[in-house]
């Protein structure tokens, strides 16, 4: 700003695209990026929402009639939207306090002067670089019929085995999601940990407060937007699922008790040629995603 | 394994590492017990899969019992990878993922590297607009966007099968760009004054002095970046359909979902393919573990 004022009597060029015109050059591939590949396909979506919008041959001119809120209100109504909404619920429920609770212990723990960090800071972030098919693999052995926990569980495991028993597809893909992410709230709760000024955890001794006061007074506080964090991720992860019930699960089985928003707008939009519905549920969730996080931010500015 | 340890895990580290003041000696070192006890059970916990899945790709024939947890070498082959091979083409498979990833790296490196140059260092009409814009890309989710990319790119476009329809959804992350814009913020503007002083064009302070400061960041962005298409598997699931075009994460889920009943060892054959997926991050990972972590891009550009 300061840099303008002594610009009064420059170049209109100057005047006009600013001091570095060439920016625009530099930045212009990503804006059009942007425009064709973001912001259309933003608007697409909303649009085929509002419209009955089905796959024809390319080239072929159909008719795709504004429906107005047809879309909306059919899902409104529609079972499969309610369990999907329920399982983003139970996934929720799951993985916030795990990952909360977890994500602090590991990260307390981390941040002692102890042997091994880079082993242990290594090891608990490999889950969460690694390609979803790969790992998802690996529980589906674990947890199947057969599977390595099954026989472990013995007599005690449930019947019908876990992936393709109702009360247990969803929580299994929550407590799947909970321990591929945990590494990267560690490390998310260790910068904020280390964020926590020491004085405080100085001055609190002074007052007279013990080990698990010091927790709850400074530690609790100090990593508070570390936990909103992990609410507003859950939220958009839990809405996400594809992978996890496409493999894990057979398909968001059994009967869909683990169907996924995704997973039920991969079904509509794509396999059975609804697109304009699938791009209502999607916009729905879209607004109470970025709703959830505009609430936050607004929340985190109160205090 | 399993949610009964995962559970049982925050009672042992709940416990506060001691309390009497008097007593600092013994309860630091009281505390470094306790968090290398903790760090080692959740070490076991993130890592045991992986194990699992080495151990299960080199078994002739599968045991799902605790003693198929330990290698046995009478039991130990490579036959696994040679009938996951005979399947779906490890090679031609990871050439598939290699193409896929190298041409979301290439365009984002360009195109995101330009675009946090100028933002950060440069002075121009619309900076602002760009900024939101990147910003509004950040925190709509990809949900939204997916059925209309799927109607442009596979039903407009005619690019189902095609590297460049895996390819341009993926082609420039925001965060790219964010970690580039936040390098760039770094470096005091006099550097590339100075080098406009000395008369040297724009282009030439680009290629002369910010492309060669930038490798850090670089480094930082191909690693993040890589992550995302290397592990991807809803789009380019959408995309291919033909065999010969899928990246291994899709090759790999069309095996387990579809075929691998026709191999004599389903469960080595898929750890066999899991294990050839999840490598080549895990050791990227391993070997560049800090740059992951550093919060502090711009260390390297003090000398």
């Amino acid at each position: 700003m300061a840099a303008l004022a002594p610009d009064a009597g420059v170049k209109p060029r100057r005047r006009l695209l600013g001091k570095h015109p060439i920016g625009l050059l530099f930045a212009g591939p990503y804006l059009i990026y942007w425009l064709l590949l973001f912001a259309y396909p933003l608007g697409f979506a909303v649009y085929m929402s509002f419209r009955d919008y089905f796959f024809a041959a390319p080239g072929a001119q159909v008719d795709r009639p504004f429906v107005g809120l047809e879309n909306y209100i059919r899902l409104i109504g529609d079972d499969d939207v309610h369990r999907a909404a329920l399982n983003v619920v139970i996934f929720i429920v799951i993985n916030v306090p795990l990952t909360v609770a977890l994500g602090l212990i590991l990260a307390t723990a981390l941040n002692t002067a102890i042997p091994g960090r880079t082993f242990f800071r290594v090891s608990f972030y490999l889950p969460y670089v690694s390609a979803s098919v790969a790992v998802v693999a690996v529980w589906l052995y674990l947890f199947n019929g057969s599977g390595l926990v099954s026989n472990l569980l013995g007599s005690l495991a449930p019947d019908p085995p876990f992936l393709i028993n109702s009360a247990w597809a969803m929580p299994i893909i929550a407590l799947f999601a909970t321990w591929k992410q945990l590494g990267f709230y560690v490390l998310v709760y260790l910068a904020a940990l280390q964020n926590i000024p020491g004085e405080l955890y100085e001055a609190a001794s002074v007052d007279g407060a013990g080990t698990i006061r010091k927790f709850w007074s400074v530690t609790v506080p100090g990593v508070r937007p570390a936990t909103t964090l992990v609410v507003i991720l859950a939220t958009i992860v839990g809405a996400n699922f594809f992978t996890e019930p496409y493999l894990l699960t057979g398909g968001g089985g059994p009967n869909g008790a683990s169907i996924s928003p995704v997973l039920l707008m991969y079904r509509q939009g794509i396999e059975q040629g609804n697109p304009g519905y699938a791009a209502a549920i999607g916009v729905t969730l879209a607004i109470i995603v970025m709703g959830l996080s505009l609430l936050n931010r607004f929340l985190l500015d109160e205090e | 394994m399993g949610s009964s340890t995962i559970e049982g895990q925050p009672g042992t580290a709940a416990e506060p590492a001691g309390d009497q003041p008097r007593e600092v000696e013994r309860s630091g070192r009281t505390r470094r017990l306790v968090s290398l006890a903790v760090l080692l059970v959740g070490a076991i916990l993130f890592l045991f899969p992986f194990y699992y899945m080495v151990v299960g790709a080199l078994q002739q024939t599968p045991d799902p019992t605790l003693a198929g947890a330990f290698p046995n070498p009478a039991n130990l082959t490579l036959d696994n990878f040679t009938a996951i091979n005979g399947r779906i083409n490890l090679l031609r498979t990871l050439l598939n993922s290699g193409i896929f990833t190298g041409g979301v790296l290439l365009a984002t490196m360009v195109i995101g590297l330009l675009a946090g140059y100028a933002l950060a260092q440069l002075e121009f009409r619309g900076k602002g607009l760009i900024f939101n814009v990147l910003l509004l890309g950040l925190i709509v989710p990809f949900m939204l966007l997916m059925i209309p990319l799927y109607v442009m790119i596979v039903r407009w476009y005619g690019l189902a099968d095609t590297y460049l329809g895996m390819i341009l959804p993926f082609a420039v992350s925001p965060t790219a760009v964010f970690i580039f814009r936040q390098f760039f913020r770094q470096i005091p503007k006099d550097l590339f004054d100075s080098a406009r002083i000395d008369g040297a064009s724009e282009f030439n302070v680009l290629t002369r002095i910010a492309v060669p400061l930038a490798k850090p960041a670089i480094l930082t962005a191909v690693l993040v970046t890589f992550i995302g298409p290397w592990n991807e598997f809803l789009w380019p699931f959408l995309v291919t359909k033909d065999v010969a075009k899928m990246p291994l994460a899709v090759a790999l889920a069309n095996f387990i979902t579809t075929i691998a009943s026709s191999v004599a060892n389903p469960f080595g054959a898929i750890f066999a393919g899991a294990t050839v997926l999840a490598l080549p991050v895990v050791v990227l990972f391993v070997i560049f573990q800090k740059r992951f972590t550093s919060s502090d891009l711009g260390s390297g550009i003090k000398g």
